[in-house]
């Protein structure tokens, strides 16, 4: 790729911007770490993005803020993949190419990580994806710190067939997230002698949910299954209540609330809703409460605080922790540190270890309702692990694997 | 039986919904023979007109119904006297500089409020038939469709100035011997027309939200929607509306509104092979 003389200058420019960003002592030796950043903080996607680029900045200042890494400063380069699939090759290209970075912590959707994955791992670029997903990747290069079914939708099946009923109605973004989940919440199901009766897809642009509302009532389940994603799938919940539905059949989403969409929601629209995640702004712990207090200091509003800007968090927090311990910011000590199974973080919504056969993490797993525009928690369960994506995935054995499991119906 | 009654009411309001996004446009268009490639944008910032009024505390309807279309037909105004009224006539050129005022208008609009997505919630409660929930709100965008058509319609046909307008679009000459300027005519019906279109977009915001780059998603059915329907304004989008938005549901509900809208687009290829110069080309000919 030819780069122009006005793209060179705007990014010398906005790296000198970032770096005068951090007013923190130079650490004495040798040059910056850098960690690579590629996120959708405009767009259609921006609702997830946008607090995941400020979670990025703020862990990346409090590491710095401590004295850095082996005694070197952190130096962050952030992309804006602007909710753009060709934005996310072509930066991801720049940050192995020309940035070289140390380790990347990108992507929002599955589609953005599938499309960068091989990249970072052609360049040997430790690469963490920090976004609840569908699970089943299987690949040493990447380390994975959000929720997977056996975590995310498990725990709502569980509960939501105990307290409804066994006929379900799926519906889920039409891509390779939204599929695969809706495969989980049949197996799941099915495990339970439940059935879904009806699976609906939607590309991500639809944006009139009345057919789709009226089938769902023609349908008749004892409760809905959403995992919709983005900005105008919104439209959905705000359809669904508009119609009065949400006092008829309850709604439950595997992805509600992580794009703050409670708050988008007014609160009688919303109330209802129920969801299993890593993370509630309403975790009592202290951890969290000084997360929030550092986040107000240095933000302002912790209102838009969501579960995958805690995941980014955590997996910048957490790769920070491997370096420590590794004493070293080469990929194979990190990874030995992992596969030993020392990575661990104590962060805002808990513990987070990475076991060392998947890559995937064990949280704290709440099951969540939604009232009042808040997530309340119903129940914690400590230390869930990605049980899923352990089904088929042994990277200790097989350290060379590079594919992603599906569940087979 | 409820369930034909839901698939109906679907029905009618896809159609109302294709209708109310087409009418500014047909207006432009069908009286110009104008492409005004920036339509989609015009029905955006009737959106976001709706939603900034109505964050500033003014009552919703006030904000749609008027401040919305007043907004959009004075940015109209502004548009065809500083670029429009230089291109009459050169359709390409028209094309090509009402393309790039769409891509402003969006950079704008990104700029002002933000790539981000914006709602306002439906003022009016869901209601129900038999054992189905409807929205309340999809049944007041029929009504404000069905009323602003038979407006159009009656000025059109029964008023002085729906005749000079129609006379204008026979025959600018003709009705430029009678004393009327068909330049002050062409810029009434340009800015009739934007306000048509911030009018739609007010009214949709609260059901579907909003984003800058929203517009695509509205020209696209809008065009075809006008062409598939001819020369007559009020005949030609009601009947395309009709066809499309029966079809369009009927497909959505056997299977995914995907499939409805490939169903849709599939209508329209086939209507234009048909029918080249749309259908009110052929049926309703002395309509309006």
């Amino acid at each position: 790729m030819a780069i122009s003389r006005r793209q060179l200058l705007t990014a010398a420019a906005g790296s000198t911007a970032l770096t005068a960003g951090f007013s923190f002592p130079a650490p004495a030796q040798g040059s910056s770490i850098k960690l690579g950043s590629i996120l959708d903080n405009s767009g259609l996607l921006d609702i997830y993005g946008k607090p995941m680029v400020m979670a990025t900045a703020m862990a990346v200042e409090e590491i710095n803020g401590a004295g850095g890494l082996l005694g070197r400063k952190v130096e962050l380069k952030q992309y804006d993949s602007q909710s753009d699939i060709a934005l996310y090759t072509k930066y991801a290209q720049q940050l192995v190419r020309d940035d070289k970075v140390d380790v990347v912590h990108a992507g929002i959707t599955s589609a953005s990580r599938e499309a960068i994955r091989q990249t970072f791992r052609r360049a040997n670029t430790l690469y963490f994806y920090n976004v609840l997903y569908e699970g089943g990747v299987c690949d040493r290069n990447c380390v994975i710190t959000g929720t997977t079914p056996a975590q995310a939708v498990e725990p709502i099946i569980d509960y939501a067939m105990k307290k409804w009923g066994n006929k379900i109605y799926t519906i889920a973004a039409d891509y390779n997230y939204g599929q695969i989940t809706a495969k989980w919440v049949a197996h799941y199901a099915e495990e339970r002698k439940g059935t879904v009766v009806k699976t609906d897809f939607f590309p991500l642009d639809v944006a009139d949910f009345g057919s789709t509302i009226a089938k769902i009532q023609d349908a008749a389940p004892n409760f809905v299954v959403s995992a919709l994603v983005g900005g105008s799938h919104m439209a959905f919940y705000r359809q669904w209540a508009a119609s009065g539905m949400n006092k008829r059949i309850p709604l439950t989403s595997t992805t509600f609330g992580v794009g703050n969409e409670h708050l988008a929601l007014s609160a009688a629209e919303g109330d209802g809703i129920l969801i299993a995640g890593n993370y509630s702004q309403e975790i009592p712990d202290a951890a969290n409460k000084e997360f929030l207090a550092r986040w107000q200091k240095k933000f302002g509003d912790t209102k838009i605080v969501h579960e995958i800007a805690v995941s980014q968090y955590h997996g910048i927090k957490l790769w920070a922790e491997c370096v420590k311990q590794a004493g070293s910011i080469e990929r194979e000590a990190i990874l030995k540190v992992i596969e030993s199974g020392a990575a661990k973080v104590d962060g805002p919504a808990g513990l987070v270890v990475i076991e060392p056969k998947t890559h995937h993490a064990s949280l704290d797993i709440r099951l969540m309702v939604v009232r009042d525009q808040k997530l309340s928690i119903i129940e914690t369960a400590k230390q869930r692990p990605p049980s899923d994506t352990a089904q088929y995935c042994d990277l200790l054995k097989n350290p060379n694997e590079n594919k992603q499991f599906e569940v087979k119906i | 039986m409820d369930y034909l009654a839901v698939v109906l009411l679907e029905i009618l309001y896809m159609i109302a919904f294709l209708a109310l996004i087409s009418a500014g446009l047909a207006v432009v268009f069908g009286m110009m023979r104008v492409i005004n490639l920036a339509h989609g944008e015009f029905v955006m910032l009737g959106g976001y007109t709706t939603i900034a009024s109505y964050k500033a505390g003014i009552n919703i309807y006030v904000a749609m119904l008027l401040i919305a279309p007043i907004v959009v037909g004075a940015v109209g105004l502004l548009v065809e006297r500083l670029i429009v009224r230089f291109l009459y006539g050169r359709m390409i050129d028209t094309m090509l500089a009402t393309w790039g005022l769409s891509l402003l208008l969006t950079g704008l609009v990104t700029l002002i409020f933000g790539n981000t997505a914006v709602s306002v919630p439906a003022p009016i409660p869901g209601y129900q038939i038999g054992r189905y929930q409807m929205g309340g709100y999809n049944l007041f965008i029929v009504a404000v469709t069905i009323l602003l058509f038979l407006g159009m319609w009656v000025v059109l046909r029964y008023t002085r100035v729906g005749l000079i307008a129609r006379g204008a679009m026979l025959g600018a000459d003709i009705v430029s011997a009678l004393g009327h300027n068909p330049r002050i005519i062409y810029m009434l019906t340009f800015t009739i027309g934007a306000a048509l279109s911030g009018l739609a977009g007010g009214v949709l915001a609260p059901l579907t939200g909003l984003l800058p780059s929203v517009g695509g998603a509205y020209i696209a059915k809008a065009f075809i929607t006008v062409i598939t329907g001819g020369a007559g304004i009020v005949a030609g989008t009601l009947s395309t509306a009709g066809l499309f938005g029966t079809v369009n549901q009927i497909v959505s509900f056997a299977s995914t509104p995907v499939i409805g809208e490939i169903a849709m687009l599939l209508l329209a290829i086939v209507l234009l092979r048909l029918m080249p110069q749309g259908v009110t080309g052929r049926f309703f000919r002395n309509s309006t």
